[in-house]
């Protein structure tokens, strides 16, 4: 049987978003696929090697439940962002779900491959010493060369 | 039932139990069994799920409380 192969554009750089790249790649990994995510636009903030500035916000996110109701003029106050992201934090570790660098690097140990798109890297003036090593700098067509042969292809 | 290795999955979320029993299974040899337990209620479906995909058959599963276990033997 041919190994099956999963490519994956991650394009978003929240932690809420931050998450399904992750699992999938390494679900479909611990399957037996080839995998590679191609991270572009805020989805490269997932490979630098400090991801503390992977936050969550309660602005324009209606359906994130919170404690107590809170109207949007108190969601935009300064520091909201930091302590909905704290607590959103506290709740994944006490249920026992995999930090994001856990999961990065249980990525890593499976072979995934990542791909960092360098036009981003360029545009934002990101520097490559900022994002953890083992990964690949490339375009639009170094991801269709993968994506062109997969079994799943998906846009996160 | 017999098993050769055990994997403690109690606590953790998806993926996690998927993903770590693959990693224990990668440190055994064929033809032998790994006895997983989870908490997570999800990991039922996803560890047949996992067996079936992987050819590492799913050779027994008990539920016990709020405890899952499962027999994977190595294929």
């Amino acid at each position: 049987m041919a190994t099956k192969r999963m490519a994956i554009i991650a394009t978003k750089g929240t932690l809420d978003m931050a998450y399904p790249p992750f699992i999938l790649a390494s679900t479909a990994a611990a399957l037996g696929y080839e995998v590679q995510v191609f991270f572009t636009f805020y989805g490269l903030q997932l490979l630098k090697r400090d991801l503390s500035d992977v936050k969550i916000s309660p602005l324009a996110n209606p359906a994130m439940p919170m404690p107590v109701p809170m109207p949007v003029m108190v969601q935009m106050l300064p520091g909201m962002e930091t302590m909905a992201t704290m607590m959103m934090k506290q709740k994944i570790k006490s249920k026992g779900v995999a930090s994001l660098e856990e999961l990065r690097d249980l990525c890593l140990e499976a072979d995934v491959k990542f791909i960092a798109c360098q036009m981003t890297v360029d545009l934002f003036d990101f520097e490559k010493k900022d994002f953890i090593d083992n990964i690949e700098y490339g375009g639009a067509s170094t991801f269709m060369a993968f994506a062109g042969e997969t079994d799943i292809c998906l846009f996160i | 039932m017999q098993f050769d290795q055990e994997f403690d999955a109690r606590g953790l979320s998806c993926p996690l139990p998927i993903v770590k029993t693959k990693k224990a299974l990668n440190a055994m040899t064929a033809g032998q069994v790994l006895k997983v337990t989870t908490t997570d209620p999800g990991s039922v479906k996803d560890m047949e799920a996992f067996a079936s995909q992987t050819g590492n058959p799913l050779v027994g599963s008990e539920a016990a409380g709020s405890e899952y276990v499962f027999f994977l033997r190595k294929g």
